[in-house]
C-alpha cells in the first residue's frame, strides 16, 4: 500500500511560510491549519480538492456547488448572530492548482479547541475503564455531563443547520457546514438531522441514546422543531429503513 | 467441516459446497454451479417464471456439484440456504429443496442473509479484514460496515437498486439481457463520451435511483431512442462513427449510458468515501453484480488510491450470486452452534443486513 500524499495545495497556499499543516482528511475535504496575512493570526483552511474518480465536468459542477454552498452558510449565520468561524475568504474556481483546476478552498477564522467527536471519544474510552469502578450516582453524574455536552450541541444547530464537526471550549461552535443546506424546509433540516443520528450511531454505539439530548436541545432552542422532528420520524422509516418483516 | 449453499433469490439459481478443513487450513471451494433466467430483450423477469426456472434447475444442479465435488452425501454437515432477502416465489422454491434435502438426508438446515453471505464471500477470496462493504446489484444497494457484531448499514438507497435503475434503462433501450444487461450497458458505455446532465441524487449518507432512472428515460423518449428498431438505427450510427466528432451532436444511446454510469457510479463512491473517513478504515471491498463493473472498480481504486487505501473486488463468479457465499457464510453460523430449525425455516422477502447476529467476527 503507497504512503498516502495529499494533494498539493492551490497556489496561495503552496508559498505560505510555514507552510500549512494538514489537520483532518474528511470524505470530501481536507482541513489545513494556515495563516492569514499576518503570520500571528491563525486561520482555518478548508481545501476539496477535485475528486479524480468522476467526470471532470461532474465534478466542477459539484464542487463549485457545495464550496458556495458552505460560504453561503456562513455568513447567513455570522449575520445571525450564530456561533461559526467567520468567513474570510473563497475560490469557487480552483484556478490555483497547477493543472488549473486543483479543487476549490474557502479560508476561515481559526477557532481553539477540542472537536465535539475526540471529546465523546474520550468519554466512551474513559467510561468503559472505569464504569466499574464507579458507583451508581458516579455513573449518572458522569451521563448527565456528556447529555448536557450533546444537549448544547443540539441548541448550537438549531437555527437549521446540523452541525457535522464541532468545536468546544465552553461554548459550542460549528465549525463544519459541508453538509449543511440553507434550506427552511423541514424535510432538508429531517434528513440532516437524520444524517447526524447516523452518525454518532455508527461511531459510537454505545452513546446511541445520547442523540435523544442532542434532540431535547434541539426542540428546546428552535420554534419549528416539533415539525421537523415529526419529519425526522418519516425519514428514518422511509424508503427501505422500515422494519424487513413481513 | 463440508456445506451445501443454496441461493436463488433472484434469477440465478446456484449451487455450491465448500469445504473448511479440520486442521483450520484455507477454506476450498469444491464446486460452484449456477443457472441463470434470462429474458427476451426489454423485458424484466417475472417472480413466477423464475421460480419455475429454479424448480426446474434445483435437483440437476445438487447433482452436478456433488458429482464436481467428488463428495457423497455422508460427507455434508449441514445444507445453508438463502432465508432473504429476495423476490419471494424463487426464494420458496429454493428453500423448499432445501427442506426437502435436509429431511431426506437428516443434515441441519442454515438459513443465510443475502447480503452477509456476499459480504463474508467477498472478505473470503480477497483477504480483506476489515473494509467498508458496498453491495450493489439488482435487487440491494448499501454501504457497509463492521461493529459490534453486526454489519451496519451506513447508507443506502431510498428507492430502486442501482443495478435495477441499470437493467429498467436497458429494457427501454433495448439492450440484450444475455449475459446480463449491465454488462451490455458497460459494453456500450465504452463508445459514449458525451456527457447529459442527469440529476446527481445523494441525501446525507443515501442515495435515490428512480428519479434518475425517470429523467434518462424521458430524456431517451425526447431523443427517439427508445425500443427495438430505434435501437437498430442508433447502432448503425454509433457503428458508422458518424457522431463521433462533434462534441455538441445529438446524443447517442451510448452516450446516455456512458452518462448513466459517471452519474450513479460517482455517487456510490461518494457514500462510500463518506463511510471510510467516518469509520477510518483504508479497504473498500465491492460486491453485487454491479460489483463486477469495471468502470465502478476504476471509480473506486482512484478514491481509494487518493486516501492511501485500496479496493478489492472479487470476479463475476463470486461477485454475481452464487451458491458457494451461501455455503461460506453458513458454515461460519454452523461452527458458532447456529442452526435454522425447521419451523423457522421459512424464507423472507425482507431481511435487513443489520438483523444478523455475527457471532463468528471479534
Amino acid at each position: 500500500m503507497a504512503d498516502y500524499k495529499p494533494p498539493p495545495l492551490p497556489s496561495p497556499f503552496s508559498f505560505t511560510q510555514p507552510a500549512p499543516t494538514l489537520l483532518t482528511q474528511g470524505a470530501e475535504a481536507h482541513l489545513y491549519k494556515t495563516v492569514s496575512l499576518d503570520p500571528s493570526i491563525p486561520a482555518a483552511l478548508k481545501i476539496r480538492p477535485s475528486k479524480p474518480y468522476r467526470h471532470p465536468i461532474l465534478d466542477r459542477k459539484l464542487t463549485r456547488q457545495r464550496i458556495v454552498q458552505e460560504a453561503r452558510c456562513l455568513v447567513k449565520l455570522i449575520r445571525e448572530g450564530v456561533k461559526v468561524p467567520a468567513l474570510l475568504a473563497l475560490d469557487w474556481e480552483g484556478q490555483g492548482g497547477d493543472s488549473g483546476w486543483g479543487g476549490a478552498w474557502l479560508l476561515m477564522e481559526w477557532i481553539e479547541g477540542p472537536v465535539v467527536r475526540v471529546v465523546l471519544e474520550q468519554w466512551e474510552a474513559w467510561m468503559k475503564q472505569n464504569s466499574s469502578s464507579l458507583d451508581e450516582a458516579q455513573r449518572a453524574r458522569e451521563e448527565d455531563r456528556v447529555r448536557d455536552l450533546l444537549n448544547r450541541m443540539g441548541a448550537a444547530g438549531a437555527e437549521m443547520w446540523t452541525p457535522m464537526g464541532l468545536l468546544w471550549r465552553g461554548e459550542i461552535v460549528i465549525i463544519d457546514l459541508g453538509l449543511a443546506s440553507q434550506s427552511t424546509q423541514d424535510e432538508d433540516r429531517a434528513v440532516d438531522l437524520y444524517v447526524l443520528e447516523r452518525a454518532i450511531g455508527s461511531t459510537h454505539p454505545r452513546s446511541e441514546a445520547l442523540f435523544d439530548a442532542l434532540l431535547q436541545g434541539y426542540r428546546e432552542s428552535y420554534k419549528g422543531a416539533t415539525s421537523t422532528l415529526k419529519r425526522l420520524e418519516d425519514v428514518r422509516m422511509r424508503g427501505r429503513k422500515r422494519s424487513m418483516l413481513g | 467441516m463440508l456445506a451445501i449453499g443454496m441461493e436463488g433469490s433472484a434469477n440465478k439459481v446456484g449451487i455450491g459446497i465448500m469445504l473448511h478443513p479440520k486442521d483450520g487450513g484455507a477454506p476450498k471451494v469444491l464446486a460452484n454451479v449456477r443457472h441463470t433466467y434470462i429474458s427476451p430483450p426489454g423485458e424484466g423477469f417475472l417472480p413466477k417464471d423464475v421460480a419455475r426456472h429454479h424448480r426446474a434447475w434445483v435437483v440437476k444442479l445438487v447433482k452436478q456439484a456433488l458429482r464436481e465435488a467428488k463428495v457423497s452425501v455422508a460427507d455434508v454437515d449441514c445444507i445453508c440456504f438463502t432465508k432473504g432477502p429476495g423476490m419471494g416465489a424463487p426464494l420458496q422454491s429454493i428453500a423448499i429443496a432445501a427442506r426437502m434435502m435436509s429431511l431426506l438426508w437428516k443434515k441441519p438446515l442454515i438459513g443465510v442473509n443475502h447480503c452477509v453471505g456476499h459480504i463474508e464471500m467477498g472478505r473470503l477470496i480477497t483477504g480483506a479484514d476489515n473494509p467498508v462493504v458496498l453491495y450493489v446489484s439488482g435487487g440491494n444497494t448499501q454501504v457497509i460496515a463492521y461493529s459490534a457484531k453486526r454489519y451496519r448499514i451506513f447508507g443506502e438507497t431510498l428507492d430502486i437498486a442501482v443495478g435495477n435503475c441499470l437493467d429498467r434503462f436497458a429494457r427501454t433501450l433495448h439492450i440484450p439481457n444475455d449475459p446480463f444487461p449491465g454488462y451490455n450497458i458497460e459494453q456500450l458505455a465504452k463508445k459514449g463520451f458525451r456527457l447529459v446532465d442527469l440529476p446527481y441524487v445523494v441525501k446525507g449518507m443515501d442515495c435515490s435511483f428512480s428519479g434518475i432512472l425517470a429523467a434518462v428515460d424521458g430524456l431517451a423518449v425526447s431523443l427517439g431512442l427508445s425500443g427495438e428498431e430505434q435501437a437498430k438505427a442508433d447502432d448503425e450510427r454509433i457503428n458508422s462513427g458518424e457522431a463521433d466528432r462533434d462534441p455538441d451532436a445529438r446524443p447517442t444511446r451510448a452516450d446516455l449510458c456512458f452518462s448513466l454510469q459517471e452519474t450513479v457510479y460517482a455517487m456510490l463512491v461518494e457514500i462510500t468515501e463518506r463511510a471510510m473517513a467516518h469509520v477510518g478504515s483504508k479497504q473498500v471491498l465491492i460486491v453485487g453484480g454491479v460489483g463486477s463493473n469495471e468502470r465502478l472498480q476504476e471509480m473506486m481504486g482512484t478514491m481509494a488510491r487518493d486516501r492511501g487505501g485500496s479496493v478489492f473486488a472479487t470476479d463475476e463468479r463470486y461477485c454475481i450470486d452464487n451458491g458457494i457465499m451461501i455455503a461460506q457464510a453458513g458454515l461460519e453460523a454452523f461452527k458458532t452452534g447456529f442452526q435454522t430449525p425447521l419451523s423457522e425455516s421459512a424464507c423472507t422477502q425482507r431481511f435487513r443486513t443489520d438483523e444478523v447476529f455475527v457471532d463468528w467476527r471479534d
